[in-house]
């Protein structure tokens, strides 16, 4: 196995051990993605040269026997919709392509704090609206596993740099499933937090009532590290809960002997595809034989959420998306013939297809006559959702299910029907719309070698529980161990 | 159809988006599938159900009103298409 195919916890030790120096690793790093990355299209910007000099600083701490942080030496890769100072944040748009933030988001700051390197800012379904990382300004990722299909979306660009190994471990977000889908396409870990568990600052505005930072990794002990640097309260966002962050590492051994596990009736009753549907079995049967208790629960709004999600989001997203006017930053028109036509201009040239079609439908909703028809009724339903899981919550301690009712599917396959797309999120979405924890691990393989994801729902704040649910059932099975043929890109 | 090519025009209108004929005829298509989906909300009765907006208790947060630092205005100019003395600059606003 070469070095950056461990995981950082691994990486970590030897980095404090001084059996490697972070300047070394950095470097092995690079030299890999440089070999693979153009086959793979996972970055829009990379930090090489900061990222050598955080790991000089960080080698001098621990040659000066200093404190290092958490996260010391470990390279970590960003999502390119949260603010880096210093560092291009492009939102994978046009409109933002020269947009160099003077801050840092909440969660940056957390990771240098921690002595993480950040390797370069990851590629994604503009503004992260999609579900395959396909509607990119600038690029289309590719799944390490196949390189035909999708990675998944919207953080397709941070799942398909930790499958590639070009980091150990990565930032995204979610809005509907955007960081547990890919993850699960790509065959990695990915938690989507709480709502309000981990700051949104200088996290760009998407749904705000939906939105969250969440992690991709390549096991759950990574992810429980990473989730412990990211979360706690922070004053510039008013939504983060001001309550204490646990060690999510401590206890994470103590399996699942007496848990109660619901299966919703619901998702099953679907028909999906064959291979993960005999991957999830499978993994329940590992559950049972750990000595949980499986039962039946019912989430009978489920059907519904899919089309709650597409109101409340797209809505939320038009009035944050207002921002882009060619004012204070990012894109504006040449040459304007007066103010409306510079803020026309700007918006038509500057967003893409599916981003205007989402503004657009949420204006619509939000419109005049049409408000209670949409947005009122949405809100509604969404809190039969929510209160779908309070019942269930009630009877289980967690909920599994598919993460994505198919592997990675063909690129291009989905481009041309935004409706189809949308339903990939089935699954993901709910979560969201009730603001609890999810994280999605991987569980199988499909016939054609293409990863497979399973997914487990907690209540609210309890990402504690949820990591020891996944960590039970990674410790027995080795698919989070597999690793895709990279090939090194021609010359 | 639940929504036609007018009614096209007047939501990008209040998106302050521009379409040309073809991109018109494209989104009346995507958008009216996406509704005829969205439609099935009304098969539920929610006459007593509360709208909910947000998850978690949420109540005003006061702070301290006490100056703080903020980004100095020469890195949040940095950013812009047009500026002058010290402010953001666009084309004349009133006519």
């Amino acid at each position: 196995m070469r070095l950056f195919e461990t995981s950082a916890i691994q990486i970590k030790n030897k980095i404090l051990s001084k059996e490697i120096r972070a300047t070394d690793f950095i470097k092995i790093v690079f030299d890999h993605i440089k070999n693979v990355e153009p086959n793979i299209q996972s970055f829009i910007t990379l930090n090489e040269d900061e990222a050598i000099k955080k790991a000089i600083e960080v080698d001098k701490k621990i040659e000066n026997s200093e404190n290092v942080g958490a996260l010391a030496g470990i390279p970590v890769a960003v999502k390119d919709n949260i603010c880096t100072k210093n560092l291009y944040t492009t939102c994978a748009s046009n409109i933002l392509k020269t947009f160099i933030p003077p801050y840092d988001a909440f969660v940056i700051k957390r990771l240098k704090e921690e002595d993480a390197i950040i390797v370069g800012k990851t590629n994604l379904d503009e503004f992260a609206m999609g579900s395959s990382t396909e509607n990119s300004a600038y690029k289309i990722t590719r799944n390490p596993w196949n390189l035909e299909c999708v990675p998944g979306g919207s953080s397709g660009g941070s799942a398909a740099a930790v499958a590639a190994d070009f980091s150990l471990m990565a930032l995204g977000s979610e809005t509907g499933g955007s960081v547990r889908q890919p993850a699960s396409l790509c065959g990695v870990v990915g938690i989507k937090p709480t709502y309000g568990r981990v700051s949104r600052y200088g996290l760009v505005a998407f749904g705000s009532s939906l939105d969250q930072v969440g992690t991709l990794s390549k096991d759950v002990r990574d992810a429980a590290l990473l989730l412990r640097v990211i979360a706690g309260y922070d004053l510039h966002d008013t939504t983060s809960a001001n309550i204490a962050v646990p060690d999510y590492l401590d206890t994470i051994d103590s399996g699942v002997k007496g848990l109660r596990i619901g299966i919703p009736k619901e998702y099953f009753a679907v028909s999906f595809n064959d291979d993960v549907c005999k991957a999830l079995k499978d993994a329940l049967k590992i559950y049972e034989r750990l000595g949980a208790q499986v039962v039946d629960i019912s989430l009978p709004h489920t059907e519904y959420a899919v089309a709650v999600y597409y109101i409340i989001a797209n809505a939320e997203a038009s009035s944050n998306l207002a921002r882009y006017d060619g004012v204070r930053y990012g894109y504006r028109t040449f040459k304007p013939n007066g103010i409306m036509d510079m803020y026309y201009r700007t918006r038509s040239e500057g967003f893409g297809n599916e981003v205007k079609r989402r503004i657009m439908l949420g204006n619509y909703a939000l419109s005049s006559g049409y408000y209670d028809a949409y947005y009122l009724k949405a809100s509604k339903v969404r809190n039969l959702i929510k209160i779908d899981f309070d019942i269930a919550f009630e009877k289980v301690d967690c909920i599994i299910c598919p993460t994505s009712p198919v592997p990675a599917f063909k690129i291009g396959e989905r481009a041309n029907n935004p409706l189809e797309m949308y339903l990939s999120d089935i699954y993901t979405i709910p979560a969201n719309l009730a603001g609890i924890p999810g994280i999605s691990i991987p569980c199988g393989f499909s016939k054609d070698g293409l990863p497979i994801g399973m997914q487990i729902l907690g209540k609210h704040f309890e990402e504690k529980k949820l990591l020891q649910i996944a960590y039970a059932f990674e410790r027995e099975t080795d698919f989070h161990l597999k690793k895709p043929a990279l090939k090194i890109s021609p010359v | 159809m639940m929504i036609d090519k007018d009614e096209v025009e007047y939501i990008a209108n209040l998106s302050r988006i521009s379409l040309n004929e073809r991109e018109k005829d494209m989104f009346v298509h995507q958008l009216n599938d996406i509704l005829s989906y969205i439609e099935k909300l009304n098969t539920l009765d929610t006459k007593n159900v509360k709208p909910m907006a947000y998850i978690l208790k949420v109540s005003n947060v006061f702070r301290e009103d006490k100056l703080e630092t903020s980004i100095p205005i020469q890195d949040v100019l940095i950013n812009a298409p047009s500026t002058k003395s010290g402010f953001f600059k666009v084309p004349k606003v009133i006519e």
